[in-house]
């Protein structure tokens, strides 16, 4: 695994090659993270790819992270590896809701699964991807499961229909309300008065 | 002679099929016995483990990644585990890191031994499935002798292992772990000199080491196409860094090379398994810090202190800094990665899983383009593909 001072360095060296692109280089946990916008991402991606000091062969990873209340919205991270110097890059990149990322299949053959799930599970659109349908959720399904505002019973629960033979999609219908605990401490996290509070304060 | 029209046919493969490894739907366009395109459909098993995580506190997360593969299940905890952990910045007692190397390495036994098995059974060999498989037996006693189950082990938690392993297990692992080459030439005879594996196995599915990379292949799919990397060697995790073992590297990179990696790589853990277990010494398996890991049972019935703790524990769980941490692991299948978003809550912000099986299958396409619809089948049982941890 590549030294903080390694990192650093060939965060300096990316930001002196593409000063316009990329900002902000960190090191957190054994990896290099940078940023930068969505129509910057392919020149960033291909540098990071054939430059001998970088020489990123593999990509690990394209995921999406959600921060609904953010402008944008949506980080696409990228998780880069050097299998001939032991380093690994991350890249995030902020994308808005609607907003078009570059497909990065042209660089490595491996975003093309990666970006699919990225498109099913939180609507991020890849522009020039030559298959971009949707892949672990079912046929014809419709939100996107990963993002926050989409809630975790889902809006459609499937059954057998044994007059019409065959498996029916209906509404949810929850016996009991889903119920989600806060547990965060009340003298650490609460955003409401506890009752009696309120008098604390009058005086 | 009049003029034919040959029209290339679309075959429906899976997603019942005893060679589909699971749930697999492949749409396969075939021109004759060739196939000409291959389009996998995935996602039949598709959980929301995700977005489960993100609902759960951190301990109540752990037992989802022992679905995820489940083949060799713990492997996959000691990823979520060193994430978490590198996020507390907490370190590990010795003990608890020994334990988690030496399951680490008798689930890449597990793992390799189902995997060779059914590769020879896809390809029509029987006799190896049987003699395997009572070996695989015995390893899922030790895990249920270490953790209380047989699969859904839990064991390898944030801040340790769940419990300690008594002396007696530890032996008979030591025990067996003599025995295992016996069975392991056993299959070996069987199979390496074996005509009719060959002859389906040999320079089908041949990859370069640039295309491997390209496609994002990790652990034994990699080595065997000559790229030498292993996550045990390049970022030494638990105890590897002191451990002896060689990285298995292959050639050619087909089917029969991921084979042969896959073979010597179990002859290296049963090296690995003794070292083990020469290096552990008595201590405690867990941190000592009763906000992250629970107090024992004994202590709970004495102290006030600890049965808050422990009550505290199991119901709100323990706050993890916010960051965001990448933490792989050198699973059986390859890297297996948990990408782990913090916000300071109680409950992952976002946990994203990167499977090796999810990049492995994407290429079977690319793998199978021009060969015979019997060698897709052989590349996909050379893939080790489980859909617990593909469709997630």
């Amino acid at each position: 695994m590549a030294d903080v001072q390694t990192l650093r360095e060939l965060g300096d060296r990316i930001v002196a090659a593409l000063p316009d692109q990329v900002e902000e280089p960190a090191v957190g946990h054994g990896a290099l993270i940078i940023s930068t916008r969505p129509d910057g991402i392919l020149r960033v991606l291909k540098y990071l790819r054939d430059d001998k000091e970088c020489a990123l062969e593999q990509l690990t990873d394209i995921c999406g992270v959600d921060h609904p209340g953010r402008e944008p919205r949506f980080d696409v991270v990228y998780h880069l590896l050097s299998v001939s110097r032991n380093q690994r890059v991350r890249v995030k990149v902020g994308v808005g809701e609607g907003d078009l990322v570059p497909s990065a299949t042209g660089l490595y053959s491996a975003a093309g699964w990666f970006e699919r799930e990225t498109w099913d599970l939180f609507g991020i659109y890849f522009s020039d991807h030559p298959d971009l349908r949707r892949i672990l959720t079912d046929y014809g399904f419709e939100g996107h499961p990963l993002r926050k505002d989409f809630p975790l019973t889902g809006f459609v629960e499937l059954r057998y229909d044994d007059e019409q033979k065959r498996v029916v999609y209906e509404p949810v219908k929850l016996v009991q309300e889903f119920r989600r605990f806060d547990f965060l401490s009340p003298w650490e996290g609460t955003q409401y008065v506890l009752p009696g509070d309120e008098k604390a304060t009058k005086s | 002679m009049s003029e034919r029209h040959i029209r290339s046919m679309t075959v429906n493969f899976g997603p019942q099929h005893p060679a589909a490894h699971g749930v697999l739907r492949l749409v396969m366009e075939m021109d004759g016995e060739i196939v000409e395109r291959l389009d996998p459909h995935i996602g039949l098993l598709h959980r929301g483990t995700e977005k489960l995580i993100e609902y759960k506190t951190y301990l109540q997360a752990v037992p989802y990644f022992d679905r995820l593969d489940y083949v060799a299940p713990m492997n996959q905890e000691h990823a979520f585990a060193l994430a978490v952990e590198r996020l507390l910045g907490i370190e590990v007692p010795r003990r608890a890191l020994v334990i988690r190397a030496l399951y680490d390495e008798i689930g890449r036994i597990g793992n390799h031994i189902l995997n060779v098995t059914t590769m020879a059974l896809d390809v029509g060999a029987m006799t190896p499935f049987f003699y395997g498989f009572e070996e695989r037996e015995r390893i899922v006693e030790f895990y249920e002798r270490a953790s209380g189950a047989r699969f859904h082990a839990a064991y390898i938690r944030p801040g340790g292992v769940a419990l300690d392993v008594p002396q007696s297990l530890l032996d008979d692992i030591r025990a067996w772990n003599k025995k295992l080459p016996k069975v392991i030439d056993e299959i070996d005879g069987l199979l390496t000199e074996n005509r009719i594996f060959k002859q389906r196995t040999v320079d089908i599915g041949k990859t370069t080491p640039a295309e491997a990379l390209d496609w994002g292949f990790t652990g034994p799919m990699l080595r065997a196409c000559g790229v030498p990397w292993d996550i045990r060697r390049a970022e030494p995790y638990a105890i590897y860094n002191e451990l002896d073992f060689k990285v298995p590297v292959g050639t050619s990179g087909d089917c029969f090379e991921r084979y042969l990696i896959r073979m010597e790589e179990m002859r290296q853990s049963i090296r690995l398994i003794d070292q083990c277990l020469d290096r552990m010494e008595p201590g405690p398996v867990k941190v000592q810090n009763n906000k992250i890991t629970p107090p024992s049972r004994a202590e709970m019935k004495q102290s006030m202190e600890a049965l808050i703790h422990h009550f505290k524990l199991y119901t709100e769980g323990y706050h993890v800094p916010a960051g965001e941490v990448y933490a792989a692991v050198e699973a059986p299948k390859g890297e297996f990665g948990v990408y782990l978003v913090a916000d300071g809550t109680n409950k992952p912000y976002r946990c994203k899983i990167r499977a090796p099986g999810f990049a492995h299958l994407q290429s079977l396409d690319n793998m199978s383009r021009g060969y015979m619809l019997a060698d897709a089948v052989a590349n996909l049982a050379s893939m080790d593909i489980v859909f617990g941890e593909i469709d997630r």
